[in-house]
């Protein structure tokens, strides 16, 4: 008996799923008619590109990156490869200091290497856009591009150097204020998401940039 | 029922019959395309956008590569069969409209057993969605269509109880009866009288037309397709305009038992009951999109548990209030 007024009541979730869709049907689409419209920078929010390396805050050439190697082993496809920046020749001071430490009987303090990346690529043609190192990454260093007009030709085109990539992003929009300043706003590139959510990854010129 | 065949009654009948071929294909093109856009807007998505303003002439663009496309049939698979099961879909649907009031004046066949008629041709579409799976030479063909038979057989039981309280309120199988017994305002429809049953009937009709959620027999996650899988072409078209037909057969007696007919607060007309019509179509739409696919013994314990006892106890207490 129960059991026949629970079933009862449970006929509710059948009209409040009817109200979902309902109310959903009356909403306006959000698809982008894209050859037709413009991809807006709202519509391209959730655009899952490859993956790039984001900038400290201060110095938004260099990456946050501290080499520890996370993302090389979670990424299932192997797409990524990154060498530790080599470590920096001892000075002739530090030489010194260090043989009067060995000859005092001491352990000499060997310059340590830095927690940078030497080398980050990132092979584009094998990745699966997962998010796996998205995700392990302990600095946050790796975010999600949203370069909806990457085309490429040829497979070396998707094969990423992103330290490079990354200079060349920061350079690119320590320079668009200043163009923007002296050229008139129909001479900047016509997708230019660069203006609008400042500071999030992958607001470069896509296309040109890649 | 009228026993006098006249060459007048057989012209008008013929004439009727091509009218309603007419009506079912336009309406295929209609309801498809309805169909998908309701989709889409649920969705949030377009629909059909690209062939003709805002796509509608997506399902015109459909229908010609049906019609165009070559008729395979599977290797070992029964010619006979095979090639009856979609005809026998779709040609004893035309029939179900012959009945059918669109408005007094708008009525194929004035016949007094019509209810009975349209419950009677109903069934071929089970046998027709058997020997699409059985002569298809296919398991997942087989196992649709038992499903369909299975699904059927079942579901016509609360279906013809819920007529048959309906049928007794107003002590005749006419449908121009029935519309004549019900008012132009909504409260003197049927479905104030009889909401019970109106639900009932509503919920077998999609159970008997194979709509979501009760859409096993043609299951694409499990069955492929179900009992149409090795139809293409104008094959497939057939079953696929008789499941249109089907549907608004459903809607149209749904219409008239319930909805009052053609008749409306005011004007009454073809146009008021075509729009109800419409109305329970784009529902069944709505249910198709909302609802997931029901589990088979959920399809048949919601069958045998549910709609047959209540559908018992409505016609027990329709008999018990019209006897007093």
């Amino acid at each position: 008996m129960a059991s026949i007024f629970r079933t009862l009541a449970d006929l509710w979730s059948l009209v409040v799923g009817l109200g979902i869709t309902g109310k959903q049907f009356c909403k306006p689409g959000v698809t982008v008619h894209y050859p037709r419209a413009e991809v807006t920078p709202e519509a391209a929010a959730s655009f899952r590109g490859p993956i790039e390396l984001i900038g400290l805050d201060k110095d938004p050439a260099k990456p946050k990156c501290i080499a520890c190697m996370l993302c090389v082993s979670a990424c299932p496809s192997n797409c990524i490869a990154v060498t530790r920046a080599p470590t920096p020749k001892p000075t002739p001071e530090e030489l010194k200091a260090m043989a009067e430490a060995e000859a005092r009987g001491e352990k000499p303090k060997k310059p340590a290497p830095p927690k940078a990346p030497g080398t980050w690529t990132y092979d584009f043609s094998l990745c699966s856009l997962c998010g796996s190192c998205v995700e392990v990454c302990p600095v946050d260093s790796i975010g999600f591009s949203r370069d909806i007009y990457m085309v490429g030709t040829k497979r070396e085109d998707f094969v990423f150097d992103q330290l490079a990539r990354l200079a060349r992003k920061a350079a690119a929009r320590k320079a668009v204020p200043k163009a923007e300043a002296k050229a008139a706003p129909e001479a900047a590139p016509p997708p230019a998401p660069a203006s609008s959510e400042s500071g999030a990854p992958g607001t470069a010129t896509p296309a040109s940039e890649a | 029922m009228n026993a006098t065949i006249s060459f007048d009654s057989v012209l008008h009948v013929v004439l009727a019959l091509v009218g309603v071929a007419v009506f079912v294909g336009l309406n295929g093109l209609l309801l498809v395309y309805a169909e998908r856009k309701v989709a889409g807007f649920i969705q949030r998505r377009p629909g059909p956008y690209e062939v003709g303003p805002q796509g509608i002439l997506q399902a015109v663009a459909d229908a010609l590569k049906l019609i165009g496309k070559q008729l395979v049939r599977p290797d070992r698979a029964d010619p006979l069969l095979f090639w009856m099961a979609p005809v026998l879909a779709f040609f004893p649907v035309l029939l179900l409209f012959l009945p059918i009031p669109f408005s007094p004046l708008l009525t194929g066949w004035d016949v007094n057993l019509g209810l009975l008629l349209i419950l009677a041709f109903a069934g071929f579409n089970v046998l027709a969605l058997l020997l699409a799976g059985w002569g298809s030479n296919n398991k997942y063909g087989l196992l649709g269509a038992a499903r369909a038979v299975a699904q059927s057989v079942a579901y016509e039981i609360p279906l013809l109880l819920a007529v048959l309280a309906i049928a007794f309120q107003e002590g005749t199988l006419s449908l121009t009866a029935i519309v004549g017994g019900q008012g132009g305002m909504p409260w003197q429809w049927n479905i104030v009288v009889q909401p019970l049953a109106f639900l009932i009937f509503f919920v077998s009709a999609l159970g008997e037309t194979n709509r979501a959620p009760f859409d096993l027999p043609e299951a694409e996650s499990e069955l492929t397709a179900g009992f149409h899988t090795e139809y293409s072409g104008m094959g497939f078209g057939m079953f696929f305009l008789a499941e249109y037909a089907n549907m608004i057969v459903a809607c149209s007696v749904c219409t008239v038992l319930f909805l009052g007919g053609w008749k409306g607060p005011f004007l009454d007309g073809a146009w008021w009951f075509l729009a109800k019509v419409y109305g329970l179509l784009l529902s069944m739409m709505w249910f198709r999109w909302t609802y997931p696919r029901v589990r088979f013994d959920q399809l048949l314990n919601l069958n045998w548990r549910w709609l047959l006892p209540l559908g018992v106890l409505n016609l027990l207490a329709t008999a018990f209030v019209m006897k007093l």
